[in-house]
């Protein structure tokens, strides 16, 4: 399950830093195992333009709030949050895995041998989710259905 | 004077006895260091409980055939072979429940939430699993009473320092376990019973780990309320009980109402039966206890002393060599005050990436906060690695723990 991926995403975390001026943020801990994400997002237009993490926790956790910090900027917020579903879809054995759209994430297919571990990688996609919330309706725009 | 050495066993012969140790995970067999999650059984145990099932099933206390009294006396047997174990020769003295969160819960719907009010105080203590917590809070929710805890020392041990401004006339009951499942710690249980009764408080022992781990005589401590797990213990899941002073099982209230725990039933009340009866409501887990029972004579046959000795061995080894392998432990570093928990983090490997990379060695250790988030947060972790040793456990198992750790710090290499 300790891909090299995933275990460089741990050591050097992508977007780890703050971010002064998001409006949207959120952080939430797992605490079955102490996991905790903070995610905080810029929002332009609909557009996530900028996104970063603080966080501690274990390898798996660590490592998908880096990578999805990666996969998601400069998406549209309807478009990251339908990654968070694919994503989801993808740990729950029931989406194929793609390189093309998930990137390092599909590193982190191995972790659905782990049920217990699910929720360390899915943390990070549902605290992004929650600051999310909200965003789509203030423009008037249907918020997107996610499972 | 003479020096009795205490008895010891032999492992590898014990080790014959739990056909669960057989498995083979990933091609290697199986180092399990999880009892104190719950423990494995011997084949004695599982057979006196499928035996049961096979020649004497029946409802206990209530047919009048043969069968029925079959059962009944083996349920009462089991009852009274429990209680001797932990040195009660009264047999009504021993509730059976299905462990020790039921026994604690019992005490605080019985007891604590009929007795207590505004201005009385349940003492606990930060070492606590939350089973000996959470209902405490329940019940000083529901009466208004204040709920406070003793601290800890930075080693682990209960902070005792300020125990005169904790334990007062407004303290009513003192809620403190024989041995943290967390830390290892071995309490100081007979002094702190001394002086809460001197202040007029009741004494509830957890004793989810002690008692597979310890000798006990619940009498020569003098305890009041007393709770115990038989799945820690070589026994069944869902066995285990509560032994307490009869005087104040006479004036609990029951927990759960129904079947077998009346005398007799009206449109608008009904009378209770006997104690323990009045608090075992509706058909018991009557094979479990009778399979506990074996679990007590295959202690027994062991010695406690003897169980305690191998397993302070094994303990005062596992410190060591984790500390040479640059784990950092929690807890005493006296292995004469710890039981067989062993709380630790490995260089800065995550506890669940290193529970699941031992996984791959077939060595199973247990990564979380063990149910005492109390503990966690003030030792500042959220989380903590934990190998648990007993009676089938050798130093080997503590050789393929260090050797697999090590591996782990290879793949995170810090």
């Amino acid at each position: 399950m300790y891909k090299e991926v995933i275990l460089d995403h741990y050591k050097s975390p992508r977007n780890k830093r703050e971010l002064p001026g998001a409006e949207l943020s959120c952080t939430r801990n797992n605490p079955l195992c102490g996991d905790e994400i903070g995610v905080s997002a810029r929002v332009e237009d609909g557009r996530i333009v900028d996104v970063a993490f603080q966080g501690a926790g274990c390898s798996i956790s660590q490592s998908s709030a880096s990578m999805m910090t990666e996969a998601v900027a400069g998406r549209t917020v309807d478009e990251a949050r339908e990654m968070a579903a694919a994503f989801r879809g993808m740990m729950a054995g029931e989406v194929e895995p793609d390189e093309d759209r998930f990137g390092d994430l599909v590193a982190l297919k191995g972790v659905v041998q782990y049920p217990i571990r699910i929720k360390c990688a899915v943390l990070a996609w549902d605290v992004l989710q929650e600051a999310l919330e909200g965003v789509g309706e203030a423009t008037g725009a249907q918020p997107h259905a996610v499972g | 004077m003479s020096v009795t050495e205490p008895r010891t066993f032999d492992v590898a012969r014990v080790r014959a006895d739990f056909p669960v140790l057989e498995r083979v995970f990933n091609g290697k067999p199986l180092v399990y260091l999880d009892s104190a999650a719950t423990s494995h059984k011997p084949v004695s145990v599982i057979e006196a409980e499928a035996d049961f099932y096979r020649h004497h099933n029946a409802n206990a206390h209530r047919g009048i055939y043969t069968l029925g009294e079959e059962a009944t006396e083996l349920f009462e047997g089991a009852r009274a072979t429990i209680a001797a174990f932990f040195g009660v020769s009264d047999p009504s003295r021993l509730v059976f429940t299905r462990g020790t969160t039921e026994a604690v819960n019992l005490v605080a719907y019985g007891w604590a939430r009929k007795f207590l009010g505004p201005g009385d105080e349940i003492l606990c203590t930060e070492m606590e699993h939350h089973s000996n917590i959470v209902p405490w809070q329940q019940a000083v929710g529901a009466t208004g009473a204040t709920l406070r805890y003793i601290g800890l020392t930075d080693d682990g041990m209960l902070d005792l320092s300020d125990l005169d401004s904790l334990l007062t006339e407004r303290t009513k009951l003192l809620a403190v376990t024989g041995m943290s499942n967390a830390l290892g710690t071995i309490t100081p249980l007979r002094e702190l019973i001394v002086a809460a009764h001197a202040v007029g408080a009741l004494v509830l022992v957890d004793a989810a780990q002690m008692a597979p781990h310890l000798a006990a005589d619940v009498d020569a401590l003098d305890a009041d309320f007393f709770a115990f797990s038989g799945h820690k213990m070589l026994g069944p899941t869902a066995s285990g009980g509560l032994l307490a002073k009869r005087e104040h099982l006479e004036v609990m209230d029951p927990m759960f109402g129904g079947g077998d725990m009346i005398r007799e039933v009206f449109h608008d009340h009904a009378t209770w039966n006997d104690v323990p009866y009045r608090f075992e409501a509706g058909t018991m887990q009557v094979a479990q206890q009778v399979g506990l029972a074996e679990a007590v004579r295959y202690l027994e046959a062991l010695g406690m002393d003897a169980v305690r000795a191998h397993e302070q061995e094994i303990t005062a080894y596992a410190l060591e060599r984790l500390q040479e392998a640059g784990a950092t432990v929690y807890g005493p570093g006296d292995p004469a005050v710890r039981g067989g928990a062993v709380s630790f983090w490995y260089r800065e490997v995550h506890p669940h990436d290193l529970a699941t990379i031992l996984n791959e060695q077939a060595v199973a250790i247990r990564a979380g906060h063990h149910c005492a988030q109390l503990v966690m947060r003030r030792f500042g972790t959220p989380a903590t690695a934990r190998a648990s040793f007993y009676v089938y456990n050798s130093t080997d198992d503590v050789d393929a723990l260090v050797t697999a750790l090590s591996g782990a710090g290879d793949i995170f290499a810090f």
